[in-house]
């Protein structure tokens, strides 16, 4: 074995590769992925009928996992005993993408606008791109208002789509029993979206960082299971139906109006298109994340949002300074409820249909998922990683029932290979000194 | 009164079960700090497990049932063990030192993916499973109710009791119950001492994984069916056990499980089968304000 590894060393910089060593430990690999695959991926279970169950084994599938696991095992760690000196090329890039992106902010953002306000007009787009593209605002909406509450005040919020789901039922129920219109109901659900969070928090915001998360946890489930069950109101599971859709300044969108109302066609002299009314709502969603975002990014600069960044990284020190931590937490919920209070009501008018499956744990999840995979506190990492997850399923519906696994193992690697998330922005808005005079 | 004690020994069962894996979620928090939010989805690898070894176990040809029960526990308890073992290895151990979010989301990302990893190769739909232990006896009759107390719910009880017993002696007598109780006062003084720490770390993912194992098998024989998502509830009402029972301590985690399994029997026996899981969200948030370090846990200090 001396042989094999003085052979590997190229010049005196590289350490001594063990071979044997790394064999051994990708040997032992392949067992452990062995033993964990005999049981669930050997053998498949089916129904043969009557309540019974059969089994198929699958033991090539095995061979195949130990494999993979030994080829995958040996290289990371062959990548590893070479990279170790320097960062790693993607890693680096990474980086570099990020202060890039810092430094030329304002640019990529009007650039991103601007490609956001003409995709209606370009002419590779269709309705299903619109589609598409009003999905992902809604995610970035969605990510932004967590990011507040997660990104910039560091509380882990593991039930936010409860805040969705009240802001999609507001209006839902406004709409069927008040008569209200989605641009009367947006800021009740906002209100009353912010309200849940202000009566949720207050008496958990006390708890440490992972006892809050699961009591979030729980406030949504409980939203969810209320929402299930409270048939005569809620409609249970079957939901609530026939939401109206949003009117451009009183002229809705419709081939014909009833007796003297204006549809948006004949008001403009269009010729009617179900395509108008898609673009329509593609600029609400688009307003709407624009101003979520204005919103925040000028929140991050008033005291409040100083004091939310401090909390995130030394609540005792915040204490000793005379930062009242409950009332800073309550403020950060609060507008992150209302958030994603207003997204709910936009996506009750963009389904027109609402039940209780769409706000389930594994949404709180994609959203949270969203925040940290963008970078917590990263307005630009969140539409890259909103963009990423919504439409990466997309490309091969064969992927489709591998979604949630990739996307799961992603989050892991991830918090693995980059805590911080892609683009991490921990850096405090505000600095003492310029950043110039700092380190180097 | 006949009514009530069968809904006593109804939550008593089902408290066993939540005990069972609410001792996993203490452990691994008063070692290492963090809410091992994927310990939910190994009891629901433990119960597939536990199925498939049943199932190929019946076509080798094993029928006597005690047999069969005793070697089908073993099978999951390791496998599951594995699972557990592995899960620390690839997606907690790097995170060690981190901040602190970090775990915990990668244990989210965990849970998503071994959910999905099951769906995919069992399929979605539950899977049935006759009864094998059948009968009971009944403890006694009032008004034409007969209060009832099965083999199997004897069985679960009996089970959860050995093992709780077992336990204990071997956190309080062994070298690695020694080395594990070292490193749940201070790990760096631990590591000092010469205690292997990620070794003490691995065996209590291990011990968590084979008593989720064992109740994972036990809901399987009590409810005849599971499917992949079973562990997201059970996991989230068994950590709600350990924070009733005090975080880090283990007959605390026990008697939370047994608390948490009487307060679902009787809300979904007097009030409403609707609202049995919010009973349990509820009392977690009130627990969580009120008494933060449950009924036998000790307080926690924030160094600076």
């Amino acid at each position: 074995m001396t042989a094999a590894s003085g052979r590997a060393v190229g010049n005196s910089t590289v350490a001594t590769v063990d071979w044997a060593a790394l064999l051994k430990d990708a040997v032992i690999a392949a067992l452990v992925a062995i033993l964990l695959a005999l049981p669930l991926v050997g053998v498949e279970t089916y129904d043969v009928g009557g309540g019974a169950l059969g089994i198929r084994t699958h033991f090539d599938r095995v061979a195949i996992a130990a494999a993979a696991v030994f080829a995958g095992r040996l290289a990371l760690q062959i990548r590893q005993r070479f990279l170790r000196r320097g960062e790693s090329r993607i890693a680096a890039i990474l980086s570099r993408l990020t202060a890039w992106s810092n430094r030329q902010a304002l640019r990529l953002t009007i650039a991103g606008v601007a490609f956001a306000a003409a995709l209606p007009f370009l002419p590779f787009s269709s309705r299903y791109l619109i589609d598409l593209a009003t999905t992902v605002l809604i995610y970035v909406m969605l990510g932004w208002g967590l990011n507040v509450v997660v990104g910039l005040a560091g509380l882990l919020d593991l039930g936010y789509v409860a805040f969705y789901a009240v802001g999609a039922y507001t209006f839902a129920l406004s709409a069927r029993d008040l008569g209200l219109t989605f641009w009367q109901a947006l800021p009740l659900s906002g209100l009353v979206a912010a309200s849940f969070g202000v009566i949720l928090g207050f008496p958990v915001l006390r708890l440490r960082g992972d006892y809050l998360a699961i009591v979030t946890l729980g406030f949504g489930e409980i939203i969810r299971i209320v929402l299930l069950n409270w048939s005569p109101v809620t409609g249970g599971p079957n939901g609530i139906s026939d939401i109206p859709r949003p009117s451009f300044f009183g002229l809705p969108f419709a081939r014909s109006a009833p007796e003297g109302v204006t549809t948006f066609h004949q008001f403009f002299g269009f010729e009617f298109s179900p395509n108008q009314r898609v673009t329509y709502i593609y600029f609400v969603i688009l307003t709407l994340a624009l101003v979520t975002n204005l919103f925040t990014l000028r929140l991050r600069r008033l005291p409040i949002g100083r004091a939310w960044e401090a909390l995130r990284e030394d609540e005792v020190a915040c204490r000793a300074l005379g930062i009242n931590p409950t009332n800073v937490k309550l403020s950060a919920f609060g507008i992150g409820a209302m958030l994603g209070g207003f997204a709910g009501c936009f996506f009750a008018t963009r389904q027109g249909f609402i039940s209780p499956e769409s706000f389930t744990f594994i949404e709180s999840a994609t959203i949270l998922a969203i925040v940290v995979l963008g970078g917590m506190g990263s307005q630009m990492g969140v539409v890259l990683a909103a963009i990423l997850l919504v439409t990466l399923p997309e490309f091969g519906r064969a992927f489709a029932e591998f979604r949630m696994l990739i996307f799961g193992a992603a989050m892991v690697a991830i918090m693995v290979w980059r805590p911080r998330g892609l683009l991490a922005h921990r850096e405090p808005s505000l600095l003492l000194a310029p950043r110039s005079t700092r380190g180097s | 009164m006949a009514y009530f004690l069968q809904q006593l020994i109804n939550g008593l069962t089902l408290g066993s079960i939540y005990g069972l894996i609410a001792i996993g979620y203490t452990m691994v928090y008063g070692i290492i700090g963090m809410i091992n939010f994927a310990h939910g989805e190994i009891y629901m690898i433990g119960a597939f497990i536990s199925i498939i070894a049943l199932l190929v176990l019946g076509l080798i040809g094993v029928s006597y049932v005690p047999l069969a029960l005793a070697l089908v526990l073993l099978t999951a308890m390791l496998f599951t063990a594995i699972y557990g073992w592995t899960v620390e290895r690839v997606a907690y151990r790097p995170l060690r030192g981190s901040f602190r979010l970090a775990p915990l989301i990668s244990a989210i990302g965990t849970s998503i993916f071994l959910q999905n990893y099951v769906q995919i190769l069992q399929g979605a739909r539950g899977k049935p499973m006759p009864p094998l232990v059948q009968g009971g006896f009944t403890i006694f009759e009032s008004g034409g109710f007969a209060v009832r107390l099965s083999y199997l719910q004897l069985l679960i009880m009996l089970v959860t009791l050995a093992l709780m017993a077992g336990f204990s002696t071997l956190i309080a007598t062994t070298p690695l119950g020694r080395a594990q109780r070292a490193c749940e006062q201070d790990m760096q003084m631990a590591s000092l001492l010469g205690i292997d720490v990620d070794r003490v770390i691995s065996m209590t993912f291990v011990m968590g994984a084979a008593l989720a194992a064992v109740a994972g098998l036990m809901v399987t024989l009590y409810y005849g069916v599971v499917d992949f998502f079973i562990g997201f509830l059970a996991g989230v009402k068994a950590f709600t056990a350990a924070v009733l029972g005090g975080i880090g301590s283990l007959p605390g985690a026990m008697l939370g499980g047994i608390l948490i399994g009487l307060i679902e029997a009787f809300w979904s026996g007097y009030f409403s089968v609707d609202y049995k899981d919010v009973s349990v969200f509820v009392v977690l948030i009130l627990v969580l304000v009120f008494r933060p370090t449950g009924l036998l846990g000790r307080p926690e200090l924030e160094k600076v």
